[in-house]
């Protein structure tokens, strides 16, 4: 019997979700496992990174790689992986375009470690101990690896052939970008697969009028009546903004789409296109008579409701938006 | 093109989207009347301010702009009756989004000019031009 081909499973900075996601294959992942070699997931398997080191080059046939680069660790991961891949695929939002990890681009390193170690209110560090490098115990060293500066999606590092949207990915659509592997059925090289070309709203079959929003509301605030369109409802859904082939299990579940498909094919700014639809949606009300001082005024009172812009248009894209996050000052 | 040391005063590039029925013409009233300006701005003639989509500020940043203005026909006088609107709506929520991203709300303005109104074309680039080359060039680079 022929050799099976090898697939690797891999997670740098991200939560598990996506081996979950694997996981929901259900009875697929008995096709999965009849089609591959499954030898390498550390959430799962117990390959050791030498035993991957010790494989010739090219020797894995697909790494789905998933989580986004926020350690050295992961930058050296995603060189071993690209090095011994023939197919690299950032896998889920995080490897795609940053996520939640990338969050972290908001602010500094700096700020961030001093808000985690020192700062917090939970914390008592009274000798301000940031974790890192080298530290010696009896039992042998402990080396931490070294923390990036911003927080880079996968394609930041190294060359990715296919990317798979999702946060995490559905898992008929990983069948279907599995599938479309196994075929050798392909689209061009970088193209992001397992996904439709459309927005979010094309899979939602709620009723779409005109909209008019009179005012933003937040999720918390109402329960959203079922049938009609979430953002004709004031909540800011990202549906409008974000690519489909989820099927919007989220506004099934009468939750507004938070956007963790990314942004549609020809989109560069899923936060900037986020911007442009809702600023042609907003109903100020009747200016007329009004000086400009005074209807500008009436807008910056409309846009007051909502806290975050920016923390919930680039949730899952901020690395690679195209500031990449906070600017240096 | 403006040569740039670092001993030379520093002048800004400021990308201008000039709205084609008002602002164009005002600027190019500004023009006729003679009013001196800085020639800090390229201007992008643009159908309407209501086509300004905000990706064209984002990429204008990252591609070796300080700064953006968009002018736009005043409230009530748009060519397409609310593209201005919809303009200044855009912009008071982009100034927020970029806020959080670190970037200075004097390096994107948004205002009204008519085709009359030479005047305040060269009042206004005036203004901006002296309101960014105080807060210096834009860094495209992250910490």
């Amino acid at each position: 019997m022929p050799e099976k081909p090898k697939l690797a499973l891999y997670w740098a900075a991200s939560c598990g979700g996506c081996e979950i996601a694997v996981v929901n294959l259900n009875e697929k992942i008995l096709d999965l496992d009849a089609a591959f070699d499954f030898m390498f997931c550390p959430c799962l398997l117990d390959t050791k990174i030498k035993d991957i080191e010790a494989l010739p080059d090219g020797a894995i046939a697909v790494t789905l790689f998933n989580g986004a680069l926020r350690t050295e660790e992961n930058v050296e991961m995603a060189h071993l992986l690209r090095r011994k891949s023939q197919i690299l695929v950032a896998f889920g939002s995080c490897a795609k375009g940053g996520c939640i990890p990338a969050l972290a681009n908001f602010t500094t390193k700096d700020e961030l470690l001093n808000s985690i170690f020192i700062d917090s209110f939970s914390v008592d560090n009274s000798t301000g101990i940031i974790p890192s490098g080298t530290t010696s115990f009896p039992e042998g060293d402990i080396h931490l690896p070294g923390m990036l500066g911003r927080v880079k999606h996968l394609a930041q590092e190294v060359e990715v052939d296919y990317q798979i949207p999702g946060c995490p990915p559905e898992p008929e659509q990983i069948w279907n970008a599995v599938e479309a592997i196994l075929s050798g059925n392909l689209p061009a090289k970088g193209s992001t697969i397992g996904c439709g070309t459309l927005t979010v709203c094309d899979d939602c079959n709620r009723t779409k009028e005109e909209k008019r929003i009179t005012a933003f509301r937040r999720n918390y605030e109402f329960y959203p009546e079922p049938e009609l369109c979430m953002l004709e409802q004031g909540l800011l859904c990202m549906g409008i903004a974000t690519r489909n082939g989820c099927g919007a299990p989220c506004t099934k579940a009468n939750m507004p789409c938070t956007g963790c498909y990314g942004a549609p094919d020809g989109i560069s700014d899923q936060g900037a296109k986020m911007v442009a639809a809702l600023g042609s949606v907003m109903d100020i009300g009747d200016t007329t008579g009004l000086s400009e001082e005074a209807i500008a005024a009436r807008v910056d009172a409309f846009l007051a409701t909502i806290p975050d812009y920016a923390g919930q248009f680039y949730k899952y894209t901020l690395a690679s938006s195209t500031l990449g996050g906070r600017v240096r000052r | 093109m403006t040569m740039q040391t670092d001993s030379a005063i520093f002048e800004p590039k400021i990308i201008g989207f000039l709205c084609n029925w008002c602002s164009y013409a005002g600027a190019d009233k500004a023009g006729g009347m003679q009013v001196p300006f800085p020639h800090n701005v390229q201007v992008i003639r643009v159908m309407c301010s209501g086509r300004v989509d905000p990706q064209f500020i984002l990429s204008a940043l990252v591609k070796g702009a300080d700064a953006v203005i968009i002018l736009a026909c005043h409230p009530g006088d748009c060519h397409y009756k609310e593209g201005n609107c919809r303009a200044l709506q855009r912009h008071s929520m982009l100034t927020l989004v970029l806020g959080q991203l670190g970037v200075e709300k004097e390096r994107c303005r948004l205002d009204y000019v008519s085709a009359g109104e030479g005047e305040k074309f060269s009042r206004i680039v005036t203004e901006m031009v002296e309101s960014v080359r105080k807060l210096g060039p834009f860094r495209r680079d992250l910490p």
